[in-house]
């Protein structure tokens, strides 16, 4: 009969309490699987998605890591705006008012702009232009594009919906059941901001992609410089900004207050009116996503950041970064709290057990009179102990996944990462423990650490009892009435 | 087959003072010769058994079991001679709870060096009339059925000595006889040297060597 049948007795004998013991450690586990999984989820969405075809994010001077945020995963505040004219820089002279090739033209692959600030309901409105669902590989790795699921790309203008088409993203269209045909109504500045009279045709849905563009709804740029309020203003005289006067102030709010007032009855078909773009001196972009060569990243970033206009981000170093400032931090603090949990849980199964040895040296003495030696009983304890522990971290590691996976169509909905039952957390590279200085690596999942820590702890806690089996006295015990 | 030479065995008083319990010049017994032990109570017949099976250590002296001195082997030595050679059937039976009369007897292979053999244990199970009983934990078991259990378990390993301490003192009348006949039956089959101790005549006069303690053991008898 092997030792682990006689230690897996012991625990049925004393089920009640071992079913207790082993829950208490399955509920430390359980903490440490979701905080691994969550973290893991977090780090792999915000990783993936910090470049989507793209490695710089051009956009007005201020907060690096807000730019980031903010025109890649669309959370945090909308920042400033950058000049049009900073974009025409990228743009060949065909597609210049001027005709003339800018002069950052040659050393950039692609140049999306993108123009935000508006909401649909809770969900931001991107203006950009078609070239970001065409031919677009975002995910370089695997050659993903993006695919409609319905209908098709915006268009630049159509006779049908001029400059006003729209396409929403997959999370969007199954939260507020946008289908094509329908039209929305973007709302200035937040989601429960004025709303703009104008209204966009939806002829797209997009297929889900697992990045934050799930949760967008994407409008023609053209469309969106039309909608109120988005024009820059303009001194027609010197072609800048200027204060405006008393007069032209009171009139402007007068205007803006008859505007309000009439809102509901205003929404209209603008497409029907609006058939001119917006002039280019009335135009900014809230960002520009870039792609470049690799050679040339740093010494372009460079340069935009010692002008005035703008500052180029890397999105992949900005991410990096936050990670080790803030959420790696504040995992391992979870980690080091859910652990001590562990390490309580664990203590439980040295209670258990030491509690329990006046009862086991009989059977101790029993086992010593057949031949069992010290080692033979001590290894029988420990085992005790490593069964309750695995035992427990089984049903906490199940207990974490099945909470997981009942939370996946929430974590989905937050962060574009969808997790099946099995899905371990993302992989460390061990060597760094092993053997810091090695250039090997060896990624394996966080989650399966856990078996030879459980054992660990399972041995370091059960050593203590398992010391007094080795101790027992085999006369003493058999002489004791039973 | 079993010889004691001049085995001493003295326990220390809580006052530090020594108590003095064994002291026999010479003591054997032969290949598959059955002997009876007897004595009154507290005369150290338990405290020989174990010497005997190696759970004690005695103070001085040598027990030669089958050629081999235990006194001067190690600790884990004794115990795997004890696993391999030594039988023993106890007063309280000793089974473990929660193992089924089948575990038990495996358990008593499990330590020694031999690898387990369930068709043995079945056997040994037949033999003892429990061949229905197979799979029934001790509690479901009565008391001479524990008690046979226990004897199937002794011989397990096909030992070259069975203690037995005292097999028949918590069996009722109608089951005495049985637990006797069995243990002396199977040893005699198996050619297994057999030393019990009793209290009880009808049992003791059964036995065509009847050795008393008190004949042997220089201290017994002494306050």
């Amino acid at each position: 009969m092997p030792l682990w049948k006689i230690a897996w007795r012991s625990i049925q004998r004393r089920c009640l309490a071992s079913i207790l013991t082993a829950l208490s450690m399955g509920l430390g586990v359980m903490l440490v699987v979701i905080v691994l999984l969550i973290h893991g989820v977090v780090a792999e969405s915000f990783r993936n998605n910090a470049s989507l075809g793209y490695n710089l994010i051009m956009g007005a001077k201020g907060g690096r890591l807000q730019l980031v945020l903010n025109t890649v995963f669309y959370l945090s505040e909308p920042v400033e705006n950058i000049p049009y004219a900073f974009y025409e820089d990228f743009l060949s002279a065909d597609q210049r008012v001027d005709g003339k090739d800018g002069k950052w033209k040659d050393y950039v692959d692609r140049v999306i702009p993108v123009c935000l600030g508006d909401y649909y309901e809770q969900y931001r409105v991107v203006g950009t232009i078609p070239e970001m669902f065409e031919d677009y590989v975002y995910d370089e790795d695997t050659g993903e594009k993006y695919e409609f699921a319905e209908g098709r790309n915006f268009e630049y203008f159509n006779d049908e919906h001029g400059f006003f088409e729209a396409i929403v993203g997959a999370r969007v269209a199954a939260d507020t059941g946008l289908k094509i045909g329908d039209t929305i109504v973007a709302s200035h500045g937040s989601s429960e901001g004025k709303k703009h009279p104008d209204q966009f045709f939806v002829v797209g849905i997009l297929a889900p992609s697992g990045t934050p563009n799930d949760r967008a709804v994407f409008v023609n740029m053209e469309g969106f410089y039309l909608l109120d309020g988005h024009a820059k203003p303009v001194d027609n005289e010197s072609g800048g900004q200027r204060q405006m006067t008393k007069e032209e102030f009171e009139a402007a709010v007068a205007a803006a207050s008859s505007q309000q007032l009439n809102a509901e009855e205003e929404t209209r078909p603008a497409h029907e009116v609006k058939t001119t773009p917006l002039p280019v001196e009335q135009r900014e972009v809230t960002a520009l996503l870039v792609k470049t060569s690799p050679i040339i990243t740093r010494g372009l970033s460079n340069t935009i950041n010692e002008g005035n206009q703008a500052q180029a981000v890397f999105p992949v170093g900005e991410i990096t970064a936050l990670f080790n400032r803030i959420v790696t931090p504040f995992q391992r603090l979870l980690l080091c709290l859910t652990a001590m949990i562990c390490i309580v849980s664990g203590i439980s199964i040295l209670v258990s057990i030491y509690n329990s040895m006046n009862d086991r040296k009989r059977e101790i003495a029993i086992m010593r009179s057949l031949g069992a030696g010290r080692r033979a009983v001590m290894a029988i304890v420990l085992l005790e102990a490593v069964l309750l522990a695995l035992g427990g971290g089984l049903l906490g590691w199940a207990g974490g996944h099945f909470m997981i996976v009942g939370a996946s169509p929430w974590i989905e909905a937050e962060t574009g990462v969808t997790i099946g039952l099995l899905d371990a957390a993302p992989g460390v590279n061990i060597m760094e423990f092993i053997a810091p200085n090695s250039n090997r690596s060896l990624r394996i999942s966080s989650e399966w650490i856990l078996i030879p820590g459980l054992i660990i702890l399972a041995i370091i806690v059960g050593f203590l009892p398992a010391l007094a089996a080795y101790k027992t006295d085999v006369a003493e015990a058999l002489s004791a009435n039973p | 087959m079993l010889q004691l030479k001049n085995v001493k065995k003295t326990f220390t008083e809580p006052d530090g003072s020594p108590l003095p319990i064994l002291d026999i010049d010479d003591y054997r017994l032969d290949t598959g010769e059955q002997a009876v032990l007897v004595g009154r109570s507290g005369g150290g017949k338990t405290t020989l058994l174990h010497i005997i099976a190696g759970i004690s250590r005695p103070t001085s002296g040598q027990v030669i079991i089958d050629g081999l001195d235990i006194t001067k082997l190690p600790e884990a030595g004794v115990d795997r001679f004890r696993a391999e050679k030594v039988g023993y059937v106890f007063q309280t039976f000793n089974l473990m709870v929660g193992f089924s009369a089948l575990e038990n007897v495996l358990l008593g292979m499990t330590f020694a060096r031999h690898r387990r053999d369930v068709e043995r244990a079945r056997e040994l199970l037949e033999r003892v009339g429990l061949s229905a009983r197979l799979t029934h934990k001790p509690t479901a078991l009565s008391v001479g059925e524990q008690q046979r259990v226990a004897v199937a378990r002794a011989l397990a390993n096909r030992p070259k000595l069975l203690l037995a301490d005292e097999p028949t003192a918590n069996v009722d009348p109608a089951n005495q006889q049985h637990i006797v006949d069995l243990i002396r039956g199977t040893c005699r089959e198996e050619k297994v040297a057999l030393l019990m101790v009793t209290h009880a005549t009808e049992v003791a006069e059964q036995f065509d060597r009847v050795d008393r303690l008190e004949e042997v053991n220089q201290f017994a008898g002494q306050p």
